[in-house]
């Protein structure tokens, strides 16, 4: 029986490297353990060391991929479900093609998942400017991911926010970019943020661009679901829209249509006599 | 006149943006600031960063530079002869919005557009100057979206283009007729042939020179248009038809529809209606159904005499039931072309079916395992312990699908 510890932070590689020694040892799926974060404590800890690196073990692109992704679900049995479908793969050619395989669904289900989270993250972190002063601006966000997604989705804050330095925190990791550096750190609470006035006018924007003429609450909850809503600072003003909707659009119908305005005539005359000339 | 506040600004400048539909950050170049001198990304597929309760992405800060207008479009809540509260934005104003909204991860870029001020030149040249100042003052690499404004010098929009993501040009009614009746000042013949001045600098700019070097580039994400739906009284057919023309001829990436929709100070000369929603949703449906799935616009629109889509049921199960002579098709051994036309499968559904069959012959329960749609696919399939029987031409399958009929109400 194997227990293999797991870190929370550079799981990816870790569990990459265990699986290519035990599966290098023929090392059925029933005989290991997987231990995310200590979470096991003492009672399974085996002193049993890890098989060594063998031959090379040849897996499917395919599937090296997939478990990237799959390895920062929230789902205890993610790492048991690839390594089992890593032991089937040593025999079982092409199967990775079938996408009506219920293991293989399942893990395919798992990746979705995290992408999805990893897509969500990219759009719902909301930063604070830190007024910190100094050549570089500096800015900071909380934000409460579904999955483990703070370590892959980083990288991409890093090459979007390159010239200024920033951080996420999250109760899980959290990420800081310094002078160009990107770095990970334990889960935190949520940290005070100063108040950003940019926010307000971020609200004036939601508010202005919604179309009360058009209301679908169930197409903004399916891509925005309320358990976002309490990190976006643009959620607060949701209830008051759509509450205020029906009413503006029937002040809207019920105006009675008007004259134009004195300066209409002169400029729609300007206007004509310009086309006239060009004729 | 006293100075306006920014917020109100910009209160009142993206309310009169919101009837764009485009809100597209996909499809243009790769870019990021990895080297440390520039702030912005742009990577392939876009990323909506808040939905409003409209149910519409909110991925650009889309904002009119001005709502001034000389222009008296009837459909247009910033015709001249509107009473709006009127504002402008100064360059600075824009350009700080969209830097401010990026660094704090509201915004994907910015899309801006504008009412025609003084002259369409004037009003273009201030619009590319915001979008050089975006690029070369404050090194921005995210996403800029610029409508173009019909008779600004080809000057002007060929440095649009070497400044935006992509550019835009609505056509904005179906019909030449429509746009002579309800927007007087605009020209389809000078929108044309403005679509088709950027069409030909995409593909200069494509070319490579002698010494095999490539030009700059001109709006890698491409052009795209809107049309109104529901202003005029063109029919689904003759919005579909204008589609396949645009993206025929000028090779445009998106046609947007956009349901006419009730806007403050309205004219007498166009009644406000309640936004044909569904009917939007279908034309888009059936925009897919052409350009991704093999259709021809008269397969589609020939299910009804009137020229319109049904609004019960989407346009592809409308094309199956009438032409049920083709089904079932036996999910194992049918073309990818006709898995195509198959109502419920998607283009990822039938990448599945094939992937899969090559290992084994596929089962119903294979296909609900793959996440296939099989409720409404069943009439039209054979799986290998599947099949319709008469369900296929059962006189009451459209009941099925279509929800069930209300009784009228009396008031």
């Amino acid at each position: 029986m194997y227990t293999v510890p797991l870190p929370r932070i550079g799981t990816d590689l870790a569990w990459r490297d265990a699986a290519k020694r035990l599966i290098g040892a023929a090392i059925p799926p029933q005989d290991v353990l997987w231990d995310f974060g200590g979470e096991m404590g003492e009672l399974f800890a085996t002193a049993t060391p890890l098989p060594p690196p063998s031959r090379r073990i040849k897996a499917p692109q395919s599937f090296v991929q997939m478990a990237d992704t799959v390895v920062w679900h929230k789902d205890p049995q993610r790492f048991a479900r690839l390594y089992a479908m890593l032991w089937r793969l040593r025999h079982e050619t092409g199967l990775m093609q079938d996408r009506a395989d219920q293991h293989l669904a399942k893990l395919r289900q798992m990746e979705k998942g995290v992408n999805r989270c990893k897509h969500k993250m990219k759009a719902f972190v909301r930063f604070r400017d830190l007024r910190q002063g100094g050549d570089r601006r500096s800015f900071a966000a909380w934000f409460e991911p579904t999955h483990h997604t703070v370590e892959p989705t980083a990288p991409f804050f890093a090459r979007r926010f390159a010239d200024m330095d920033w951080m996420i925190a999250t109760p899980d990791v959290t990420a800081q970019f310094v002078d160009g550096n990107l770095s990970f750190h334990p889960g935190q609470p949520k940290p005070d943020l100063p108040e950003d006035g940019a926010e307000a006018l971020w609200g004036t924007y939601f508010c202005n661009i919604f179309n009360p003429a058009r209301v679908k609450i169930k197409a903004m909850t399916s891509e925005m679901p309320k358990k976002y809503w309490k990190n976006l600072p643009e959620a607060q003003h949701i209830h008051d829209l759509i509450a205020g909707a029906e009413a503006k659009v029937q002040k809207m119908r019920d105006a009675a249509p008007t004259l134009p305005p004195e300066r209409a005539k002169r400029i729609q005359n300007r206007l004509r006599q310009q086309k006239d000339g060009d004729q | 006149m006293t100075r306006m506040a920014l917020s109100d600004k910009l209160a009142i400048l993206s309310d009169a943006a919101r009837y764009d539909a485009s809100c597209a950050s996909s499809g243009t170049a790769r870019r990021d600031s990895r080297d440390g001198k520039g702030l912005g990304s742009t990577e392939g597929s876009g990323i909506c960063h808040a939905y409003a309760p409209d149910g519409r992405c909110i991925s650009l800060l889309k904002i009119l530079m001005t709502n001034f207008c000389i222009y008296d479009c009837a459909y247009c809540i910033n015709r001249v002869s509107s009473h709006v509260r009127r504002a402008r934005f100064s360059p600075d104003e824009v350009v700080q919005l969209t830097i401010e909204f990026y660094r704090r991860n509201y915004i994907e870029g910015l899309f801006l557009s504008s009412g025609i001020i003084r002259s369409p030149d004037a009003t273009m040249s201030d619009m590319v100057q915001i979008a050089r100042r975006l690029r070369e003052g404050e090194n921005f690499r995210g996403y800029i979206h610029l409508k173009t404004i019909p008779d600004a010098a080809p000057e002007l929009i060929e440095q649009a283009g070497l400044y935006a993501d992509r550019l835009s040009i609505n056509v904005e009614l179906p019909t030449d007729n429509s746009v002579k009746a309800y927007a007087p000042e605009k020209n389809p013949v000078t929108i044309r042939k403005a679509m088709g001045d950027v069409k030909s600098r995409k593909e200069v700019a494509a070319e490579k020179s002698y010494t095999g070097k490539r030009g700059k580039r001109f709006a890698p994400a491409g052009q795209s248009t809107q049309m109104i739906v529901g202003a005029d009284g063109s029919t689904d057919a003759t919005i579909l038809g204008q589609s396949t023309r645009l993206y025929g001829a000028y090779q445009l990436r998106r046609v947007y529809y956009s349901a006419f929709s009730p806007i403050p100070d309205a004219t007498a000369q166009l009644p406000l209606i309640k936004p044909p929603l569904v009917r939007e949703h279908r034309l888009y449906q059936a925009d897919w159904l052409l350009r991704f799935y093999g259709f021809g616009v008269d397969e589609i629109t020939a299910a009804r005499p009137d020229g319109n889509l049904d609004l019960e049921i989407d346009p592809k199960l409308a094309w199956a039931l009438q032409n049920r002579a083709l089904f079932p098709v036996d999910v194992n051994r049918a073309s990818k072309d006709m898995l195509l036309r198959v109502p419920g499968f998607g283009t990822r559904t039938v990448g599945r079916i094939l992937s899969t069959r090559r290992h084994r012959g596929l089962r119903y329960g294979d296909l609900l395992q793959m996440g296939a749609p099989v409720k409404k696919a069943q009439p039209f399939i054979i799986a290998r312990d599947w099949t319709p029987g008469a369900l296929t031409d059962s006189a009451n399958l459209r009941a099925r699908f279509a929800p069930p009929p209300q009784q009228l109400s009396l008031l």
